[in-house]
């Protein structure tokens, strides 16, 4: 009699079960959470000379591995790791698209061939900017490798952002993946004060929506009792009276993501930090971090938050509105190209807000198809953008653009297309993706929304034609900039964010079946 | 059902051959134009080829109908099909492009300061080509919206690289007035789409969204899209005011094309895609827009004979030339609207006699389009200025013209349903006359200017370009029966889609004065 008893009670005491862990579904984070460490370790190790190449091996080889194990995932659709990571359709697009264009951004960051002193980056991010330091620094021609285990962490991050299953592992994946571009925000090798002051700001108000996340999911913890999502979504239809925690916390935690998706009025960030950043890193910050905070934020509204449609849809219709229109319009009085497409990126998350708001599976389709398109088209316009240069350094003032098209012709052309594609020009890529946005919400009865998303877009048409118009229509002058030209990396990175925007404009069918097959998000 | 896709066809071989004399290697400039020409032929006598199966009496309106899924999610195919408006229209780029080819021999090696090549001037005119007949024999909307838009690529480099001192304000000015026009039909065209799929499956299929029976309100909205773009295509009074800027600037050839087949695809958007698809909203807003077609052929008339510049009074004169166009076909009869097909078509013979002898004209006098640079040139250069005569002979529509004959029936159609606006658009033809003739005599007569004593006539290379569309003008003008017969059933085909009926006979309070004329 004592023998079991003693077991039950062994069992009371010590309720241990090994968490269960599918590794296979979870590699691709691993695998550049390793890389990460890995790369630390190159620096820690490997001489001065040796380490650019080494470090550019672990990072490639990582993302393809991690790539592949993604594929290798495909179809699949469970929760793993104890319910806090949930692997389905969505998430899985969503970190294939993230590593691909990891894999251009990692490309555009290796680049050194455009400016003469070496790549985008400080030698040393802790000299003086101006000091004797720096300037011996740059005539060593160092080259700083520390931004390869920052990379590698934030990829690995925003990788398990879009399948966190549960609030804590979120914002655990929310601060990887920030805080090691807060930092590679201020390597700018050029204009160092602007980079650094951009770094200072991106961190100052990513704290704060950290903050906003952290204390939203504190307060649905409150509420449900629990900060998995699928709990918190069971609690919502189980309590029929909406408690002010459940309704602070959900907004709490949406602020937290709009601010990184950088929808209005959360977006004061985004200018300053495009246009301080080194340019390959604006690249990748733009094209990954809206798809890595959209994929977030579209798992908290459909998953946890989808009994709460009806209080959370008006919120953001009026932020898909003023996303749109302050996006555009703002826009167009801007005369740094960079912060043209700051603007725009933001006239962009509006647009894919009002996918986002259909919240129908048309609604969740659009948006995946939208971030893929915009993902490509935003890493080549930046691409374009590092390599339009001057003697001191990347010419980013518009006027420097003019005449471009005649004085370079296939670059301004590549940007052409990008251009179009983010006005939404059909054959292009932007094109189907407004597109299916537009008519996904239509199909959801947002009409009203609709018509305003087509005049915004009219509007933001005309701030991208304009580029267009200047780098073809001028005349080229004494200040108009040369663009260098570059290593096999960049050229790469460019060519195939042309293609992918010309491809999905043209035979779009694939992506589009793709994306509708992804699936709704797994509960 | 036709198995081989003769549009496709049609429509790939300026194509390609835009590419392959794009390909050529440099400096091979008589190769680069002679090839040209051999694929600008080609491409005709297809069109001659399709033209002779188009079955003029068939109960079909549209005829060699190709149909391929392109983006399926959103109903976008790539469909291709003809009525007979888009085939004659399409027959007219086919006949002005060798011409223009022929005429424009040697138009880049006497600009001196052009931007382009030889090869790439006539590779552009090909693909322009291309986009000419894509955009008549589309039956997709969507394939419709990308030849539209693409079409302004070629036109945009064809006067931007070629054209005179102020090309590239004009090519600018040219581009950002289509686009915007582009945005607005693009916006109108989504919303037709989002109507048709409330049925189920969007689609943007002309057939199906012309079958559509869409809420007057809504259809209010959309046609005002569609019609903004193609209202600033024609142009229409007051979106017109690009067009001088453009046709000034532009090379004779390229003038002709833009005058004589770009901007028809303005009004040919019009009675192809305004009025079956939006009928109710089409006849809400014929009094304001026939108003404006006659303001526009007034407008453009008048300041037509004030102009000093040749090029600019041409421009003036198509743009009042596209008033009374416009104006046959939103007066809804049948002979108005078929009338405006011809006028379609005349015009764009008209345009290019006329524009192409002045052309040759200002070739021999360092490209001055200034009319006082010249007199008298009867004596120096008597053929140039028999076949200007006859240009200018053409755009007043001389009757035994085909001119004649649209202009004929647009007026008929007009007084059938308005016998007000047929009497107001009558008066315009007047001035018509004035300016025409006024132009050849301060031009043509009078004592031989200083400095043109010594151009030459007219080569055999230049005659051998303006003979075909003289020929036609004459011959369409005796026996208009080949372009009528396959026009007519289209008509008829749209104005049963309108639901509009020719007016009885008699016209109520506005008297018994269109009696007999039933047909």
């Amino acid at each position: 009699m004592s023998a079991p008893a003693f077991g039950m009670h062994l069992a009371d005491v010590v309720p241990f079960n090994l968490p269960s862990i599918d590794y296979r579904l979870i590699a691709p984070i691993l695998i550049l959470m390793g890389a990460g460490l890995l790369s630390v370790l190159v620096e820690a190790f490997i001489p001065r000379r040796g380490r650019r190449p080494v470090q550019l091996i672990v990072v490639f080889v990582a993302l393809l591995a991690a790539f592949a194990m993604v594929l290798a995932a495909a179809g699949s659709r469970a929760v793993t790791a104890e319910g806090s990571i949930a692997i389905d359709g969505p998430g899985l697009l969503l970190q294939g698209t993230l590593l691909l264009v990891a894999l251009l951004a990692a490309m555009l960051m290796a680049e050194r061939m455009v400016d003469p002193s070496g790549d985008a980056f400080a030698p040393r991010a802790s000299t003086l900017p101006g000091s004797e330091d720096e300037r011996q620094f740059t005539q060593r021609g160092y080259l700083q490798t520390e931004i390869w285990p920052l990379f590698c962490f934030s990829v690995s991050g925003m990788l398990l952002f879009v399948v966190s299953n549960d609030l804590l592992i979120m914002f655990v994946a929310l601060e990887i993946m920030s805080l090691p571009l807060y930092l590679l925000a201020g390597m700018a090798r050029r204009r160092r004060l602007l980079s650094q002051e951009a770094a200072m700001k991106y961190f100052l108000l990513g704290a704060l929506s950290s903050a906003f996340f952290l204390y939203g999911s504190a307060l649905l913890y409150g509420f449900s009792g629990s900060i998995d999502l699928p709990v918190i979504a069971d609690q919502i239809t189980a309590k029929p009276s909406q408690s002010w925690l459940l309704m602070i916390g959900a907004a709490f935690v949406l602020i937290g993501l709009l601010f990184k998706v950088g929808a209005v009025p959360f977006h004061q960030w985004v200018p300053d930090v495009y246009q301080g950043s080194p340019t390959p890193v604006t690249g990748f910050m733009a094209a990954t971090v809206k798809i890595a905070a959209f994929g977030a934020l579209l798992r908290v509204l459909y998953v946890a938050l989808g009994g709460l449609q009806w209080d959370w849809a008006p919120m953001l219709w009026i932020i898909a509105i003023l996303t749109m229109v302050v996006g555009s319009v703002i826009a167009i009085t801007q005369t740094d190209i960079k912060r043209m497409l700051a603007y725009s990126s933001i006239a962009q998350a509006g647009f894919i807000l009002v996918g986002v708001v259909a919240a129908t599976r048309e609604g969740l389709a659009s948006a995946l198809f939208y971030l893929i398109a915009y993902a490509f088209t935003t890493i080549g316009a930046f691409a374009v953008i590092a390599m339009a240069r001057d003697s001191s350094g990347e010419a980013t003032h518009l006027s420097r653009w003019a005449g471009l098209g005649r004085k370079s012709p296939i670059v301004a052309t590549a940007f052409t297309i990008f251009m179009l594609a983010l006005a939404g020009i059909p054959l292009t890529s932007g094109f189907i993706a407004k597109f299916s946005v537009f008519t996904a919400a239509i199909a959801a009865g947002d009409t009203w929304l609709v018509i305003v998303a087509v005049l915004a877009s009219l509007v933001a048409a005309f701030f991208y034609l304009r580029v267009v118009v200047l780098m073809f229509f001028a005349e080229p002058g004494p200040e108009t900039a040369t663009v260098a030209v570059p290593s096999v990396f960049t050229t790469v990175a460019l060519a195939a964010g042309a293609t992918v925007t010309v491809v999905l404009g043209v035979v779009p069918q694939p992506v589009l079946e793709m994306v509708a097959n992804a699936d709704v998000f797994i509960r | 059902m036709n198995t081989v896709p003769w549009l496709t066809i049609l429509g790939a071989v300026p194509l390609v051959g835009s590419a392959v004399v794009a390909l050529l290697p440099k400096g091979r400039d008589l190769i680069a134009k002679q090839v040209a020409l051999v694929f600008s032929l080609a491409t005709l006598a297809l069109t001659i080829v399709v033209a002779l199966q188009f079955d003029g009496g068939s109960s079909q309106p549209f005829q060699f109908i190709e149909s391929v899924p392109w983006i399926p999610a959103f109903g976008i195919s790539y469909g291709l099909g003809v009525d007979g408006i888009g085939l004659v229209l399409i027959a007219l780029a086919a006949t002005l492009v060798p011409v223009v080819i022929l005429a424009g021999w040697r138009d880049v090696e006497d600009t001196p300061d052009a931007r382009g090549s030889v090869k790439g001037y006539f590779a552009l005119i090909l693909a322009l080509e291309t986009t000419m007949i894509g955009v008549f024999a589309a039956t997709d909307v969507f394939l419709f919206y990308v030849f539209f838009e693409v079409m302004l690529v070629p036109t945009y480099f064809l006067i931007g690289r070629y054209g005179g001192p102020q090309r590239s304000y004009a090519a600018v000015k040219f581009l950002l007035y289509s686009l915007l026009g582009g945005l607005f039909m693009l916006a109108a065209m989504i919303g037709l789409y989002v109507v048709s799929a409330q049925g189920g499956q969007g689609t943007f299929n002309w057939f199906d969204l012309a079958g559509m029976d869409i809420d007057p309100t809504t259809q209010k909205m959309l046609f005002l899209g569609f019609f903004f773009a193609f209202a600033i295509k024609a142009p229409l009074w007051p979106f017109h005011t690009w067009l001088p800027d453009a046709a000034g600037a532009a090379k004779p050839g390229t003038a002709v094309l833009l005058i004589g087949v770009l901007d028809k695809v303005g009004t040919f958007g019009m009675i192809r895609y305004c009025l079956p698809i939006f009928p109710a909203a089409s006849e809400f807003y014929a009094p304001v827009i026939i108003a404006l077609a006659l303001v526009g052929l007034f407008y453009g008339a008048f300041v037509a004979l004030g102009q000093g510049d040749m090029k600019r009074l041409f421009a003036y004169s198509s743009m009042s030339h596209f008033g009374l166009i416009v104006l046959g076909i939103f007066v809804f009869t049948t002979i108005g609207q078929s009338g405006s097909v011809v006028y379609m078509v005349a015009h764009g013979l008209s345009t290019a006699a006329l524009f192409l002898a002045a052309g040759f004209l200002m070739q021999r006098n360092r490209g001055s389009s200034l009319i006082a640079d010249y007199s008298g040139v009867n004596k120096a250069a008597p053929v140039l200025a028999g076949f200007f005569l006859f240009g200018a002979l053409a755009t007043l529509a001389l009757p035994g013209l085909v001119s004649f004959i649209g202009e004929f029936m647009v007026l008929l159609g007009s007084f059938q349903r308005f016998l007000w606006v047929g009497a107001i658009a009558t008066l315009g033809i007047v001035i018509t006359a004035a300016y025409a003739l006024r132009l050849y005599q301060r031009t043509m007569t009078g004592p031989v200017g200083p400095g043109l004593e010594g151009i030459g006539d007219l080569r055999g290379r230049e005659i051998t370009a303006l003979m075909p569309v003289v020929a036609l003008t004459i011959l369409l003008g005796l026996y208009p029966a080949p372009v009528l017969n396959v026009v007519n059933p289209a008509i008829d085909n749209v104005m049963s889609s309108i639901g509009a009926t020719d007016p009885a006979p008699v016209l109520g309070s506005t008297g018994t004065s269109s009696e007999g004329t039933e047909q």
